[in-house]
């Protein structure tokens, strides 16, 4: 049914105000290196980013929020940016850090399989609540910067790009099975890191 | 009796795929007694939600003035 005509957001009249804009850049930087790793590659998919939403700022229908609207076209930018890079990885650096990876994983449990005391996890905090949501955030991008390289890439393949597992397969050249173990690990890792910078804040004084 | 450290691959596995019955059940018989992995299933899904969040444009904003003036200085 045809409801009164909704007041338009000032977006929506004006398009995309270029200082709301700039105002995102370095949002949209940090995301673009998260995921990329590279900081010209980055660059790059920021500014064929920005001349996207400069094209297409007139068919912005102030739905989404700004910050919104542009992300999804600054994804569309890392994820060719990904499929173009494909053949630079190298598929060697998936054995990298094995060693490490084993070690990590006997941190985390013990023999009997399992939790090891101090990695055992934690009810968190929810990070809704306002003093904390802030903190969580920055716990998150500073423990997806800590992730290796490849099991960083392989984990924000699936969860900021959307990629299901078998094109992480198809674009990397690793199997199924791999790819399963690249994404345990890095959950397993982000979790730890989480819950170290920020699920309990205040363990470090008691 | 599912370990620990094999609960912990499948609340990963379950985010990417639906799980075996037999597979489900172990999971919520031991579900009913390891806080642990029920701490570690609810963060998984936390993960997911959050990530998506963010990719979505939907964390706060952080103005960072000092790499807004790296990319100036690059541009130069």
């Amino acid at each position: 049914m045809p409801a009164a005509s909704p007041t338009p957001t000032p977006d929506a009249k004006a398009g995309i105000s270029p200082e709301a804009l700039v105002a995102l850049h370095s949002d949209m930087l940090r995301f673009a290196k998260l995921q990329l790793r590279d900081t010209g590659a980055a660059e790059d998919a920021v500014q064929e980013a920005i001349e996207a939403v400069l094209r297409q700022s007139g068919t912005f229908a102030g739905q989404a929020s700004v910050k919104t609207w542009v992300f999804a076209i600054l994804k569309n930018k890392i994820i060719d940016h990904v499929r173009q890079s494909r053949r630079t990885i190298a598929v060697s650096s998936l054995g990298e850090g094995d060693a490490d990876e084993d070690q990590m994983l006997e941190r985390y449990f013990v023999e009997n399989g399992r939790w090891a005391a101090e990695a055992r996890p934690t009810a968190w905090p929810d990070p809704e609540e306002s003093m904390s949501s802030r903190q969580f955030w920055r716990a998150l991008e500073a423990c997806l910067e800590r992730l290796p390289p490849t099991t960083a890439r392989v984990f924000m393949m699936r969860e900021f790009l959307g990629f299901d597992s078998g094109e992480i397969c198809n674009q990397l050249s690793i199997t199924p099975g791999n790819c399963h173990v690249m994404l345990h690990r890095a959950r397993l890792k982000l979790r730890d890191c989480i819950e170290k910078g920020w699920g309990h804040p205040g363990d470090g004084r008691c | 009796m599912l370990k620990c450290k094999e609960v912990s691959e499948l609340c990963s596995q379950e985010l990417e795929r639906p799980l075996p019955m037999t597979d489900r059940v172990g999971l919520a018989m031991h579900m009913m007694m390891c806080t642990g992995c029920s701490n570690f299933r609810k963060q998984m899904r936390l993960l997911r939600q959050k990530m998506h969040e963010y990719a979505d444009g939907r964390a706060p904003s952080e103005p960072d003035q000092s790499s807004a003036g790296e990319s100036a200085d690059r541009a130069s």
